[in-house]
């Protein structure tokens, strides 16, 4: 016989807070990790590289560093159009994690953080926590459109090419010529 | 540049279709000098594979010359390589245990998808087999784009005959990997299921690898004949009870170890689970089973079983209890290619290892749509296909 959860009870085991079946619909929150053969300090520094991050974003733009903190994030929208806010680092713990947080009157108001951890032979668990409240109305189906498919889904494949890029220098693709790769790439 | 291209259940053609570039510094094009029609691309053409798109270009048995590299490639132009028909990256974890059809990173991330869905973790990607497996164009082609070519593509000495080699890009790794995962011992009689391509391999690396006996079942007569000639003692399930001959050539203890090499032709993926799970994320589909079943209610108590079979779905009536009760242990897996091409490469150069005998057909590429067929159509006398893009030019 299934336990009835509690949704308020606290925790009783070690997962990861966010694969808890107490979780909201209401509430977007996605975390994934991935283990990278390198070092964490390489790995943090150059994601603290604000400018690095559009390679294997899929669905950024431009990402453009404003001042040490703050930067702005370009995101590609249908029919050519584009959504930007200001994105704010609001902790960093060199080679260890990033946290940050959407500026105030963003479209999209988003927070999340980057954690590195060592894992020793086998390089660096990146955990990626990122957490948004999808707006209602018009601008939420917008806002549904540019992220295009699950969150957890377009935050585990721009993982995996964080990974590609970190352990063999280049993004893997199926494309066969230029021409198709630029396609691809939108 | 000419390709031999899908376009739905036996309909492949050959096609004029842009030339493939260098895109990322790994990169290498080789020109293709022999490509062969693996059976498992018989299941593409009979239109199994989901995940197909029009176009796509087939083809992961290959090999050719050198003719463009990318800045961090380290083969040179007018080499003589065979490309493995996995695609792994060198550096990954998977990659530095040598488990290179595991590689973490030769499967584009947006194709890894469906992986998970599937098995919990993405495999790597694979020539010409389908999205599911990275949709990478395949070698069936006059040239084909080649990534991590630093660490796939094995350098041939030029005056080794492509056909010697050829087949260190699948098949005689798969069927050494095959014999390796039964762990023979001095004495050992040893059971193959299957004498395709990657049966009869198995067959010769079992007794290579120290086994006394080798007992090939199929029902194809030609390819019985094949595997007597190296060695091996033959059922044909046809004409005998399979589960009782084995008994009694082995004084009722069963083979010491079985090699499930049936499925294989499939090398992947019955289109009935797949479409299945991808629907409805149910595990309601079956793959056929019949020989690793058999197999294991064959194999003697506490023996090893060894399946280069393919399954891609989940299965029924499994003989779980006959495999707990009798203590077996099974290997399995897709081949890591690069791991094997080296020594086997050796034992080819040495004559240890001979891969000819299987060729029964030699083909222009402009005539791959005949090859497909004749060996769908007949695959007791065709045993391999070979293509190869020059014989189209002298032949016209």
């Amino acid at each position: 016989m299934a336990t009835e959860v509690d949704p308020d009870g606290p925790q009783h085991d070690d997962a990861p807070v966010t694969t808890s079946k107490k979780f909201r619909s209401d509430r977007t929150l996605v975390a994934e990790a991935v283990t990278i053969n390198r070092p964490s300090r390489e790995l943090y520094d150059f994601w603290r590289d604000t400018a690095n991050l559009a390679g294997f974003m899929e669905n950024i733009a431009s990402i453009e560093p404003i001042d040490e903190v703050r930067s702005r994030w370009t995101v590609k929208a249908p029919a050519g159009r584009e959504v930007s806010w200001e994105a704010v680092i609001t902790n960093e713990v060199p080679g260890e994690q990033i946290t940050w947080q959407s500026a105030e009157g963003a479209d999209v108001a988003n927070s999340g953080r980057i954690e590195f951890r060592d894992a020793g032979a086998r390089g660096t668990v990146v955990r990626a926590v990122i957490a948004y409240d999808p707006p209602a109305g018009l601008v939420g189906q917008l806002i549904a459109k540019l992220f295009q498919r699950e969150p957890r889904i377009q935050t585990r494949r721009d993982l995996r090419r964080f990974k590609q890029l970190m352990e063999t220098g280049e993004i893997a693709t199926a494309a066969r010529t230029k021409a198709q790769l630029e396609k691809d790439n939108g | 540049m000419r390709a031999l291209t899908w376009h739905g259940k036996h309909d492949v053609r050959v096609d004029t279709v842009d030339d493939p570039e260098i895109l990322n510094p790994r990169d290498a094009i080789i020109k293709i000098t022999a490509t062969a029609i693996c059976g498992s691309d018989l299941h593409l053409y009979d239109g199994y594979i989901p995940t197909m798109q029009k176009g796509d270009i087939l083809g992961h048995e290959f090999m050719g010359e050198v003719v463009e590299t990318g800045s961090r490639s380290t083969l040179q132009r007018g080499q003589k390589v065979v490309v493995p028909f996995t695609i792994a990256c060198g550096s990954c974890y998977h990659c530095g245990k040598h488990q290179y059809s595991a590689c973490d990173n030769g499967n584009p991330a947006e194709n890894q998808d469906i992986g998970r869905e599937l098995y919990g973790q993405p495999m790597s990607g694979l020539f010409g087999y389908s999205h599911l497996t990275g949709g990478y164009a395949g070698g069936q082609a006059e040239y084909v784009r080649v990534p991590f070519s630093d660490v796939g593509p094995i350098v041939i000495p030029e005056h080794i005959e492509d056909e010697k080699v050829l087949f260190l890009s699948d098949i005689l790794p798969t069927g050494w990997m095959a014999a390796e995962n039964a762990e023979i011992e001095p004495g050992d009689t040893v059971a193959v299921w299957g004498c395709g391509p990657v049966g009869l391999f198995a067959v010769q690396s079992a007794f290579l690898l120290g086994a006394s006996r080798v007992i090939a079942i199929d029902h194809f007569p030609r390819r019985l004949e094949l595997a007597k000639r190296f060695g091996a003692e033959t059922i044909n399930f046809e004409e005998s009870k399979t589960y009782e001959a084995l008994m009694e050539m082995t004084g009722g203890i069963g083979p010491d170890a079985v090699i499930d090499a049936v499925g294989l032709e499939a090398h992947g993926f019955f289109v009935d689970n797949v479409i299945d799970q991808i629907k409805a994320s149910t595990f309601m589909g079956t793959d056929r089973t019949h020989s690793i079943r058999q197999a294991i209610v064959a194999c003697r108590k506490g023996g090893r079983v060894s399946m280069p079979a393919v399954y891609g779905g989940v299965v029924d009536k499994f003989p779980l209890g006959a495999f707990m009760e009798k203590g077996l242990t099974l290997k399995t897996g897709q081949t890591h290619v690069q791991h094997y091409m080296p020594a086997l490469l050796n034992a080819i150069v040495e004559g240890k290892i001979d891969t000819t005998f299987l060729i029964s057909h030699t083909l222009p590429l402009e005539q791959a749509p005949e090859g497909y067929k004749m060996f769908h159509d007949n695959q007791n006398e065709v045993t391999k296909v070979v293509l190869k893009p020059d014989l189209a030019v002298a032949a016209q």
